[in-house]
Formats: structure tokens, C-alpha cells, sequence
């Protein structure tokens, strides 16, 4: 430890400076351990449901077990958990921690490709830097996985993404990819002003797939264009970014003819066409605080939306398309809970919801023995925005808990201290 | 030097209120209906630091009769309020309601005059759309009063005006009786990259800092002129001619003689040490800075020179000026003795939650060991807010005497479960959440997605 911390802290007598510096001391050690968290509420999101009472052991990168009573191997590290409730390591939303630093400074952002044409090649996650600020600052708040997210930035096919576990490596990627298209009010402007002209060009889009241009016909996408709309048009997952009810039944019946398994992102009027989505089988993405009429293709806005959707059979999982702030999610859901979805359910659209869309749920979103150790213990009830993740185990690896964040609060939590903060390195 | 200011200042103070005559665009705002209204077996968090349990509060005339015991008029309505809790209406401090409304079209994006760096000549209340549906998603979260701003693309915005959370067919029937303007200006990226991208001053941070400077030293030569005006005319010279009138002028005069607050945007810890310079250059008051997300590395300094900190509970990122955002921000801020920490929204999400982001902000102070109850954490969004708006001696705690701006919660409002159950303004009660017909709805959102049949 630095000397002048110490110092510093002694100085203080602050009792919690000390916890606070030793803590990260500590945990920096605390990696690749066999772990038993012992007498937790066990939100398995998966067949067992929830499990009171319970213990879970960890074992180099799974979970080995989940049971009454578990015996703790030697040399294990085992965790009191006095009934707080664990859970799995919790969806980021669709994001683009790992694709931006500083959503202002245009350097630093890589989820857009604004050349004015189609181009569903445009992949983000080639992009992706595990070594980003955003990546521990969602890790430590619970967030162990995240979709990346295409923004439209020349085109209403924004480009591709795929889920990302924010375990910081390099090849941390799981699933497939999914193709992002966005249409209706936000992407008029690309398409002549039009939303209906949306549709003449995904149609012409997905015709090029099927019988491409000949030499010096006019074509909307380049060969490696055609071949990566193909893959997505027998069969593949495209994430629809679209709030108005009448665009949402147009995607639907787009999608039924393409072969496309469509996913609803926002869905703000989803509510109103919540049994055509359930007949669909098709699943909404939605942030659950959007209550206000921000244009017109969302005047039919309400809190109780994916209470509704729900209550309808559609599966719901939630993103706010919030990249720094990701950690906001476990209180949006609360809010969901707070106008009629049951918690239960709120809790599966932050965690085997979005796994089974991004189809990743063989390796997120549960708990259950042999699975990837994913998991969260809380200090409370997972959805209250005064309970904090006290633990966090990501891919069998406790985390530190340490992020640019809480590094910068120890260097200005100590008080008056004799040298400038500069020195102080927490 | 100082000296000489302040005595030149107090001299045209007088003149500078003589001359703006009655006040332009007055306050028509008048209670609503109310009678006498007791809530009985409450936990109630005054707004000043104080918890009581199983307490009572009464309303009559509109303002708090008493809180704990009293006497009770015969026709006092009761409601008892078991297991529920009851806190001072809250207070927005950064709101673009009615300037930035929802819908969010062009045509009605009011919010920013970005035709110049200063435009301390505009008013937000000349651009505020009363019927804003965001108002009434504001008052079911507990909002009983929010100051609206200008944008931040300029160095100076323009004035803010405070409002009561009642909808109204003007906004001047909204106007808190009585508040002060508040002055927006901006530090940082804001201004320099609107006008630096136009190959206009200001294009960079020591641009803003000139630009602010000359405008205070205009504004310290027509309070002069004022002064020297209003000398002549003392000493009876008939053939005096007055300076001309400026709007812009007119208002930072009135900030230099303490009559308007000014309400800073600013992100980063050593451009606020710049502005609290230049306000004892100036010899004014900087009343709170707002969004601060670095406000954490000088909260004594802050605290020292009576600024308040009016913050976000976690965003950061956004922009560089927000790269050093950390969630004890607001706690950290608290901490000092003085201090003045508000828990600002700047948002039509946020402003229907600030309790929640009270909340989050007051476990973050718990984690690192800080000792912050409920009864304190309130205050960020009741007692200082109202303090930093100039409106603490009219509402802000549950005071006898203040208006009667209460809400009723269904539970803690420091739970993501809580709900406010009833709103009261001024003692009328203005939202139900058990009943429709207490609930206000915009003319926009009215009839909106008719069905056939009804």
C-alpha cells in the first residue's frame, strides 16, 4: 500500500477509507477461487425456480453445484450469504459498452456506419475493446453480459452485433449475430422521409439476397452484403427497432413472409398489439420507464407496458440503450414491478429473457450446475435501488469490485489530505 | 474597491427597481379549491432533517397548520395514512418541462435560443407550452414545484422562472408567486462547440471565461450610468437623459444587485473554481452549480463559498466534461459543513423519480460508511432545493405557516415501489392516484388513440 495513504487514512481514523483500500487489496488476490456462497436465496431463473436456503459452489470457471448443506471443499472461500438473494449475472441491455468511450467524442465511438447505403456486413463487435472504463463499471453493479448494439447511422440496417460477456477478454463473444434494422419515425430521414418507402427498400434488400443484380442494375447492397441479409432472411434473429403499433404488424408480417425470427427493441405502443406478438412468438425489448408521448410514433406510451405484454404470453426483456448508465436497469424493472409486472418476471427480462433471444441461455441467464459461474449476490432485493451487488463472480473469478469509478472515489473520499490527490492511487 | 461597488450597487438598486416599474409578465397564479385536510398515523419526514412517527399534519387554508398536534377544525377531512409516509412536495431545480416538451418535435424546441452566446435578454417562461404532458407525469411522482432553464448552448441562457406544478392555460398562471428568476449560463464544451463550429467566439474555455467577463463589466457600466442618471435628477437637473433600457443588460444588472440567481451549468471541478473567481471579480453570488459531476473533488470549497451542488445520483460519460462522473458525487458534495447538495433531473424520466435518485444517491453515502438517514436524504430534493430557488420561506419543508405542498406516499419513499398516493398544492389536492378524475391530463394527450367504440 502507499505509504501516504496510509498516512492519510491514519490521519482520518476513517474507518472506512481503510476497509475500503483493503478491500481492493484483498480482492485483487481473490481470483480463480473455489467459492461457496452458503444459505442464499437462489433466484435460479431456470427449472428450480427460486431456492431458499441454499448454497452455491463454484469451481474453477462453473457452477459445480446448487444444494442444501454443500460441503465446502478445502481451501474453498465461503461466503455468509444470510438469506440475501443471488442471481445470475444480469443483462447489460443492448449497449455499446466495449464499442464507445465518450458518447461525445466521435473517436472514441465505433457503433455506426454512416455511408448512405445498406450495408448488413457492418459488424460492431469487430470493434469491441474489452479494455474500455464502461466494462467494469457495469461488471460491478451485477451487468456480466451485454448485447452490442448497431446505431443506424447511413441506413435503416444499422449493421450486426452480438452478445459479449463483460468478463474483459478479448473473444468473450457468445451466439450468433443479429441483425439490427430500424424503422418508422427515427429513420424516415434515410428513406426519403417516408416510412413506407422502409418497406419497398427491405423488400428490394431481401429480393438482391434471392436473385442478384446483374452487372449495371442498380443494387442496394455489395455481394458481401447479399450474403450476410441471407443469412438473417432463412432463418435469423433481426432485432426490429420500431415503437408504433402499426409498424410493429407490419414487421410482423414482414418477417413471416422473410423467414425472419423478428425481436421487437423499444416496442413503446407494443402494448396494443400485444396478442399479435404473442401469436408471433416474437419478443420485446423495451425500456420500461417510457410513459411520455416523445413523438408520434409513441403516443400510446405507459409504465405498465411490459406488465401487459407479459400478462399477454410475449416474452420481455429489458434495455434502455444505455451504455454508461447500463447499471439504471435493475431500477427500471423495479418500476416495471411498481405498475403490475411480477417480480418474477421482471426479474427474466434482465436474465434468461435476453439470453434466449440473443440465444445464449446454455451460457447466461441461469443458475444451474455446469453452467458458466455468472452470478450476483445481492445486498437485497435485486430490483430496489437501494440494494448494491455485494458480490460479483464472473466466469468462476470473483471480481474485484474495483472500476475507474470507485478508484476515483477513494482518492477523493479521504479528507485534507497533506499531498495532492494525485498521489493518492487506491 | 469592493467597498465602493457594493455602495454604488445598493444606490442603484433602488433606480434599477424604479425603473423595471411593475413587474412584467406577473404571476396570475391562485390556489386551488381546498379545504381543511388532517392525515393522521403517518411517518413524516419534514424536509429539514426531522423524522416523526405516527404523526399528524393538518392543512387548512391552503398553508401547514401544524405537524404532530394541534387543533383540529370540525370540518377537517381525515385520511389515515398507516404505514404510509409523508414528505414536503418535491422540488425540481433543472427541469426543461414546457421549453424541451413531448412531444419532442422542432416545432416546438424552445428551449435554446443558439443564435448568439449570450442571450441574457430571453426568458424560458416566453417559451414554456403549459400543456406539456410531462407535467402531469411530474405530479404523480411528487413534483409540487420545478424551475424551468434554458439550454446550455450559450455562455448566458436567459432566465429561468419557477413554477408551481398546476396545469394552467398560461404559464403565468403557473408562476410561483413571488420566486426570483434564476439566470442560466453554462461553462465548458456547450458554448464552445455551438459557436467554436461557427468560427465564433467562444471556441474555446478561456473564450467563455471572456465572454462572461465582458458581460459583467457591461453590466457594471449600466448600473454606473443608472447611478450617475439618477444623480442628476437628485440634484435637480430636469434635462437628464436616462440611458436607454437593455433587456440583456437589465437582467445581469439585476443578477449583480442579488435580485436574480444565477443557476450555473458546469461539469468539471477547475472551470467552477474559474466561475467562483469571477464572481468575487463581479462581487456576485453563484447560487448552485448544476449537473457538477466533479463537484465531489471541491465540495469543501463549495460548501465555503455557499454554492449549492445540484446533481444527477449516476450519469456520467455523456460527454468529456462528464468522464470523471462517480455515484457519491451527491453524498461527497453533503458531506462539509454548509453544504448545500440537491438532487437535480434535467429530464422528463427523472423528474418523475426524484426520490428514487435521492435514494440512490443515499445508499452510495451509506456504502462508504457516511451516516445519511431518510430524513436527511430528503432534504436534496425538498429543503435545499427550495433554498436554492429563493422559495424556502414559501414552501420546501412542512413548516407551519408554508404552503401546504404535501405528498402522501404509499410506503418509503426511498423504495423503487414507491408511489405517491395523493399530491397537494397550496392544500388542494391536485393528484389521486385511486381516482381519474383527480388526475390531470394535457390537451395534447387528450383523445389520442380513439377506438371505434368507446
Amino acid at each position: 500500500m502507499n505509504r501516504l495513504i496510509q498516512k492519510s487514512a491514519q490521519k482520518n481514523a476513517k474507518k472506512i477509507v481503510v476497509s475500503v483500500l483493503f478491500g481492493a487489496l484483498l480482492s485483487a488476490t481473490a481470483m480463480a477461487d473455489t467459492v461457496l456462497i452458503r444459505n442464499a436465496t437462489v433466484h435460479t431463473m431456470g427449472s428450480q425456480g427460486t431456492l431458499e436456503n441454499s448454497d452455491i459452489l463454484v469451481s474453477g470457471e462453473t457452477i459445480k453445484e446448487i444444494g442444501l448443506k454443500l460441503i465446502a471443499p478445502e481451501g474453498a472461500r465461503v461466503i455468509e450469504a444470510n438469506g440475501r438473494p443471488v442471481t445470475p449475472g444480469l443483462f447489460a441491455g443492448i449497449s455499446a459498452i466495449g464499442l464507445e468511450e465518450v458518447s461525445a467524442v466521435g473517436e472514441s465511438v465505433d457503433t455506426e456506419n454512416s455511408m448512405p447505403a445498406m450495408y448488413p456486413e457492418f459488424d460492431v463487435s469487430l470493434a469491441f475493446n474489452p479494455n474500455s472504463s464502461l466494462v467494469p463499471i457495469a461488471r460491478v453493479e451485477g451487468h456480466t453480459f451485454t448485447a452490442l448494439g448497431a446505431d443506424s447511422g447511413g441506413s435503416i440496417i444499422a449493421g450486426q452485433g452480438r452478445v459479449v460477456a463483460l468478463d474483459g477478454g478479448y473473444e468473450s463473444f457468445h451466439g450468433g449475430s443479429v441483425l439490427y434494422i430500424n424503422l418508422g419515425r427515427g429513420t424516415s430521414d434515410l428513406t426519403g422521409g417516408s416510412r413506407a418507402v422502409q418497406w419497398l427498400l427491405l423488400n428490394q434488400a431481401v429480393e438482391e439476397t434471392v436473385r442478384p443484380p446483374a452487372r449495371g442494375e442498380d443494387a442496394l447492397l455489395t455481394r458481401a452484403g447479399r450474403q450476410a441479409l441471407e443469412r438473417y432472411a432463412t432463418g435469423g434473429t433481426v432485432i426490429f427497432g420500431v415503437n408504433r403499433a402499426s409498424d410493429i404488424l407490419q414487421v410482423l408480417r414482414f418477417a413471416e413472409a422473410r423467414d425472419i425470427n423478428p425481436v421487437i427493441m423499444g416496442g413503446i405502443e407494443a402494448w396494443m398489439v400485444a396478442e399479435e406478438l404473442a401469436a408471433a412468438g416474437a419478443p420485446v425489448i423495451l425500456d420500461p420507464l417510457r410513459n411520455l408521448p416523445g413523438n408520434f410514433d409513441t403516443l400510446g406510451a405507459r409504465l405498465d407496458n411490459a406488465a401487459l405484454l407479459t400478462a399477454a404470453g410475449v416474452t420481455v426483456a429489458f434495455s434502455a440503450a444505455e451504455s454508461h448508465n447500463a447499471r439504471k436497469l435493475r431500477q427500471q424493472a423495479g418500476n416495471a414491478v411498481s405498475y403490475g409486472m411480477p417480480h418474477d418476471a421482471a426479474l427474466a427480462a434482465l436474465t434468461i429473457n435476453p439470453a434466449r433471444i440473443f440465444d445464449v441461455a446454455r451460457t447466461f441467464g441461469s443458475l444451474q450446475a455446469g453452467k458458466r459461474a455468472d452470478l450476483v449476490l445481492w445486498s437485497g432485493d435485486p430490483l430496489e435501488v437501494t440494494t448494491l451487488a455485494d458480490l460479483v463472480i464472473v466466469n468462476g473469478k470473483v471480481d474485484s469490485m474495483v472500476s475507474r469509478q470507485t478508484l476515483l472515489r477513494d482518492r477523493y473520499l479521504p479528507e485534507n489530505p497533506d499531498m495532492p490527490r494525485a498521489y493518492i492511487k487506491p | 474597491m469592493i467597498k465602493t461597488l457594493s455602495l454604488t450597487l445598493l444606490a442603484s438598486g433602488l433606480l434599477l427597481s424604479g425603473l423595471a416599474g411593475a413587474e412584467p409578465f406577473p404571476s396570475t397564479y391562485e390556489p386551488l379549491p381546498s379545504s381543511p385536510t388532517l392525515i393522521t398515523n403517518a411517518t413524516i419526514l419534514t424536509g429539514d432533517g426531522q423524522r416523526l412517527e405516527g404523526a399528524s399534519l393538518l392543512m387548512t387554508g391552503g398553508v401547514i397548520a401544524f405537524v404532530g398536534e394541534g387543533d383540529i377544525p370540525d370540518d377537517a377531512e381525515t385520511i389515515d395514512a398507516k404505514g404510509r409516509w409523508v414528505t414536503p412536495g418535491l422540488i425540481d431545480v433543472h427541469s426543461h418541462l414546457g421549453v424541451y416538451p413531448s412531444p419532442n418535435v422542432a416545432a416546438h424546441s424552445d428551449g435554446n435560443e443558439m443564435t448568439n452566446p449570450v442571450t441574457a435578454a430571453v426568458w424560458a417562461e416566453h417559451s414554456v407550452w403549459p400543456q406539456d404532458p410531462g407535467f402531469a407525469t411530474a405530479l404523480a411522482g411528487g413534483i409540487t414545484s420545478l424551475q424551468v432553464l434554458p439550454g446550455s448552448a450559450n455562455l448566458i441562457g436567459g432566465r429561468a422562472v419557477t413554477l408551481k406544478n398546476v396545469y394552467a392555460t398560461s404559464y403565468q398562471q403557473m408562476k410561483f408567486p413571488g420566486a426570483p428568476h434564476g439566470l442560466k449560463m453554462a461553462c465548458g464544451e456547450n458554448p464552445k462547440r455551438v459557436y467554436g463550429s461557427q468560427g465564433k467566439a467562444p471556441g474555446t474555455r478561456m473564450g467563455n471565461v471572456a465572454g462572461y467577463r465582458a458581460e459583467w463589466i457591461a453590466a457594471q457600466k449600466y448600473l454606473d450610468d443608472w447611478a450617475t442618471y439618477e444623480e442628476k435628477i437628485a440634484d435637480g437637473d430636469d434635462d437628464a437623459t436616462p440611458p436607454a433600457r437593455d433587456l440583456k443588460l437589465d437582467t445581469l444588472a439585476a443578477v449583480l444587485e442579488g435580485e436574480i440567481l444565477v443557476h450555473m451549468h458546469c461539469y468539471r471541478a477547475d472551470e467552477m473554481m474559474t466561475i467562483l473567481d469571477m464572481a468575487e471579480e463581479f462581487d456576485y453570488q453563484v447560487t448552485a452549480f448544476h449537473h457538477a459531476v466533479e463537484a465531489y473533488k471541491i465540495a469543501d470549497e463549495l460548501a465555503e463559498a455557499n454554492v449549492c451542488g445540484a446533481l444527477w445520483a449516476d450519469w456520467w460519460g455523456f460527454k468529456m466534461e462528464a468522464y470523471d462522473g462517480i455515484q457519491e458525487n451527491i453524498a461527497i458534495v453533503d458531506r462539509p459543513e454548509g453544504s448545500c447538495a440537491i438532487v437535480h433531473s434535467d429530464s422528463s424520466e427523472g423528474i418523475q423519480r426524484l426520490n428514487q435518485e435521492a435514494a440512490k444517491a443515499m445508499v452510495r453515502g451509506q456504502h462508504v460508511g457516511m451516516d445519511i438517514t431518510e430524513e436527511h436524504a430528503i432534504t436534496w430534493v425538498t429543503q435545499n432545493a427550495a433554498r436554492s430557488l429563493g422559495i424556502l420561506e414559501q414552501t420546501g419543508t412542512l413548516t407551519p405557516g408554508k404552503m401546504a405542498d404535501v405528498v402522501l406516499w404509499n410506503g418509503n419513499p426511498f423504495s423503487v415501489y414507491a408511489k405517491a398516493d395523493l399530491v397537494f398544492v397550496d392544500g388542494a389536492l391536485v393528484f389521486d392516484r385511486s381516482d381519474p378524475a383527480v388526475q390531470p391530463e394535457s390537451d395534447f394527450t387528450l383523445g389520442q388513440l380513439l377506438e371505434v367504440s368507446q
